[in-house]
């Protein structure tokens, strides 16, 4: 998968070493921009709040 | 083939292995670096508002009318957190109203009325306002700072409740329905830390109402004794 993956990228080792960085970080921005902001909202793991609202209490 | 195979399910449990890690970081360590940038930055303007008396958004109980930009409405100062501990209180208790500050809940009783002034507050992630609430002590001060005046409230009693026990947030606490006299405070957050299966509460009890002309920190908010 990765190894397929850095086949397809073009240019010798630093500039492939340089643009899966960038992929990388990206990847990160998104997830922590994003994707685990929507996540969290499903986990009740930081519920704070008495309440008859939910399983947990909310 | 099934050398192939398996190597790509040995990369997609390394990424999944990646991905919670990543996750538990960003709930744990960048959930706090962004709301404590922002928590500081309301408590800032909330101060700027107030030394300008405008209150234009609050009502006579101390609570938004409308909600603003940013549903803030008081500081909260507890001195057993450090000397410079100060959080905005914001109105209501959803999700992303308590990344913004201590959550006001929404029909309790507003700063220094009588009732019950019940907040709700993170104790882990999110910049975790009640992080040491298992750590206020009978007598510790919570200070409450208002556009018009600042209220101490003194606590009296902590308990550690199951997360449906709405009745410490009743206007007497344990007693729902029954008419209050009393200015009382509640402090719920999470328990224990890093979870969410019970709830820690604290109760307080209004012991001064000061104008804010004559507001004197030093003389209110002095570190208490050691625990």
């Amino acid at each position: 998968m990765y190894a397929a993956l850095w086949r397809s990228v073009p240019g010798p080792t630093w500039v492939r070493s340089l643009l899966f960085l960038a992929l990388a970080l990206l990847v990160v921005a998104l997830l922590f921009g994003w994707v685990f902001p929507a996540v969290s909202q499903l986990l009740p793991f930081t519920d704070n709040t008495v309440g008859a609202g939910t399983a947990t209490g909310r | 083939m099934l050398r192939r195979l398996v190597g790509w399910a040995g990369e997609l449990l390394l990424t999944l292995g990646v991905l919670l890690l990543l996750f538990a970081a960003w709930q744990l360590w960048w959930t706090d670096v962004v709301a404590d940038r922002e928590q500081d930055g309301i408590v800032r303007s909330l101060e700027e508002d107030f030394a300008d008396g405008r209150t234009a958004e609050v009502g006579t109980d101390d609570i938004p009318r409308t909600a603003g930009d940013d549903g803030a409405f008081a500081i909260v100062r507890i001195p057993r957190f450090g000397a410079d501990y100060a959080r905005p209180v914001v109105e209501g208790t959803d999700r992303d109203v308590l990344t913004r500050g201590v959550g006001h809940y929404v029909g309790s009783a507003g700063p220094g009325a009588v009732g019950n002034f019940a907040l709700a507050g993170h104790r882990t992630t999110y910049g975790r306002p009640f992080h040491d609430v298992d750590r206020l002590e009978g007598g510790d001060r919570v200070v409450v700072e208002t556009a018009g005046e600042v209220f101490v409230y003194e606590v009296t009693e902590r308990r550690i409740v199951r997360p449906r026990d709405v009745e410490v947030i009743a206007a007497v606490p344990g007693s729902p329905g029954r008419e209050p006299t009393e200015r009382l405070l509640t402090l719920t957050s999470c328990h224990p830390r890093y979870s969410a299966t019970e709830r820690f509460v604290v109760h307080g009890r209004l012991v001064e109402a000061v104008p804010r002309s004559q507001w004197d920190p030093a003389a209110w908010l002095a570190a208490p004794k050691a625990a």
